[in-house]
């Protein structure tokens, strides 16, 4: 079934890329907009545009009856969900295809499936992926919780089962610390996901977060190697790499192959992630998590691979099998992509929503910037801090980094704060061009740097 | 002579800490110098917004879970 237009029910920079996947794909795009966006530039670029509620996202772009009512009064046959709000929402999936249109992603019960952490895990273990030392599965008994946390050994991570995003995760020391923080943990899952549920597992330190592409059609799946999101600050991604340069080749076959393995085995549809947690030094990768979207670090792999995944998944949402094989994959050079966010990185990372008063794009070779920007645009601070992503590519990573230097020297957003200073510092630090970084390797760095972030 | 309790960002004003939880204040409640009488969330991070002076609310002008602009009035103090 072809898709002759599409809904878009996001917002921002992925709500733009969307756009220009459908418009090459000779696809009309809706885009649905709270009043807050109503002179956004996804709203501007789209074919149409329709009003689904006020800035709130709980009243627009989480709604799910507004949603259906805009692809309704547009005639829309399909609905991508970009990343966030409702994009791994099983219950929205599932009203979008009863509703007789195309959900372009994986099916609500592969989301269902892949979206609760201790059945992802289960469906991990069933092939053959390894997977963190932890609980089997959810765990409502503070007794049997504690256990297992005993036989995994201290420190561990006390996890909601339903949760996402890095909320609702403590990590607990000792056994008092364990006793202290769990009904905490289970209470705060119960409020936050009406789940009180919980996970456990064993706390790996000085991990890195390397986690592998994959396109499915719903029969079979290829992979298009992996990225590296080490650099987090709070579990929030600020710079990511396409491919990982720790990854030795024989390791890289294997956490690629198994991947693929997971994503066949849930007949996945669509571009999803394998979230992994890599020990540079035993070598060894553990799964923590599916991503059953397009995510915003997608570009370093589009650079890396010449794929345009966008426009992929969107094909196979259409019932199209995958038009690459295995083979037809290769890597080719080192992307980096960082985060520009409206935030202040010299004061504690403060939301920085403002009009922006001028904007030079950077531009040149290798060289891309993916934005919901425009000269005039007024940022608005109902939702996330997300401005754009720059993305460079080159044929090693050091003139990768280099490249990024330069291209972030071209990049000026005038009238707001933003992390444009913050990647100055980090693509000039010898541990960054050393590559020589874990998941909490950022935040102790951002406390000695601080003062450098003045700009 | 009431005075305002402005919001020092832009964002989504809530009475409450968390759905689930009473109001910070009520309508009628005293309030002291820094008394939290709600939250700003601005791009998914909460802000609280303390009284800048004491008094008795006489009533919330923003309601809960309204969008509101930097420096709009959120409360009448008296």
């Amino acid at each position: 079934m072809a898709i002759g237009r599409l809904l878009i029910a996001n917002r921002g920079e992925i709500a733009v890329r969307i756009i220009r996947a459908a418009r090459e794909l000779g696809i009309r795009t809706v885009q649905a907009h709270s009043t807050a966006d109503a002179d956004s530039l996804a709203v501007r670029m789209a074919d149409e545009a329709v009003e689904i509620g006020p800035p709130q996202a709980a009243k627009s772009y989480l709604n799910i009856d507004a949603l259906l009512a805009a692809a309704r009064k547009s005639g829309a046959d399909a609905v991508h969900p970009g990343y966030g709000f409702l994009a791994e929402n099983a219950n929205f999936a599932d009203a979008v295809t009863a509703a007789g249109l195309i959900f372009v992603g994986p099916s609500g019960d592969a989301i269902r499936i892949m979206g609760d952490k201790a059945a992802a895990r289960a469906a991990a273990e069933a092939a053959g992926v390894p997977v963190v030392p932890g609980s089997d599965g959810r765990i409502d008994d503070p007794e049997r919780a504690r256990i297992v946390a005993r036989a995994i050994g201290f420190p561990v991570m006390i996890k909601a089962a339903a949760g996402g995003g890095g909320r609702g995760i403590r990590i607990a020391h000792d056994q008092g610390e364990f006793d202290t923080l769990m009904p905490q943990a289970s209470a705060e899952a119960k409020a936050a996901f009406g789940d009180g549920g919980l996970y456990i597992e064993k706390v790996i330190e000085k991990a890195r977060h390397i986690e592998v592409q994959i396109l499915g059609d719903g029969n079979s799946a290829i992979h298009c190697f992996e990225r590296e999101c080490s650099l987090q600050r709070r579990r929030q991604k600020l710079w990511e790499e396409a491919p990982s340069v720790v990854l030795p080749q024989a390791v890289r076959e294997k956490l690629c192959a198994s991947a693929v393995a997971l994503a066949e085995s849930v007949k996945y549809r669509g571009a999803g992630t394998l979230e992994y947690l890599y020990d540079d030094e035993s070598q060894k990768f553990y799964f923590i998590e599916m991503n059953t979207r397009i995510q915003v670090e997608h570009p370093v792999t589009e650079m890396i691979t010449g794929l345009d995944l966008v426009r992929e998944m969107i094909r196979v949402a259409a019932g199209e099998p995958l038009r690459i094989s295995q083979d037809d994959v290769r890597m080719n050079g080192h992307a980096i992509e960082v985060r520009i966010n409206a935030e202040d990185p010299a004061k504690n990372f403060m939301p920085a929503p403002g009009t922006i008063a001028s904007l030079r794009i950077p531009g040149g070779p290798g060289t891309r910037f993916d934005t919901l920007l425009y000269q005039g645009y007024q940022v608005p601070p109902f939702y996330d801090s997300l401005l754009g992503k720059l993305i460079v590519w080159d044929e090693m990573r050091g003139a990768a980094l280099d490249r990024m230097v330069r291209a972030l020297g071209e990049l000026e957003i005038g009238g707001i704060k933003t992390t444009k200073p913050l990647h100055q510092v980090l693509a000039a630090d010898p541990e960054v061009r050393a590559a020589r970084f874990h998941t909490r390797w950022l935040e102790p760095w951002l406390e000695q740097n601080a003062e450098k972030m003045f700009a | 002579m009431p005075k305002q309790l402005l919001s020092p960002l832009p964002g989504t004003f809530y009475r409450r800490p968390s759905p689930d939880k009473p109001v910070y204040k009520s309508e009628g409640d005293t309030v002291a110098v820094g008394d939290v009488i709600g939250l700003v969330e601005v791009m998914k991070s909460f802000t609280e917004v303390k009284a800048e002076f004491a008094g008795k609310i006489v009533k919330f002008i923003a309601e809960n879970e309204e969008p509101v602009m930097a420096g709009q009035p959120l409360a009448e103090v008296a």
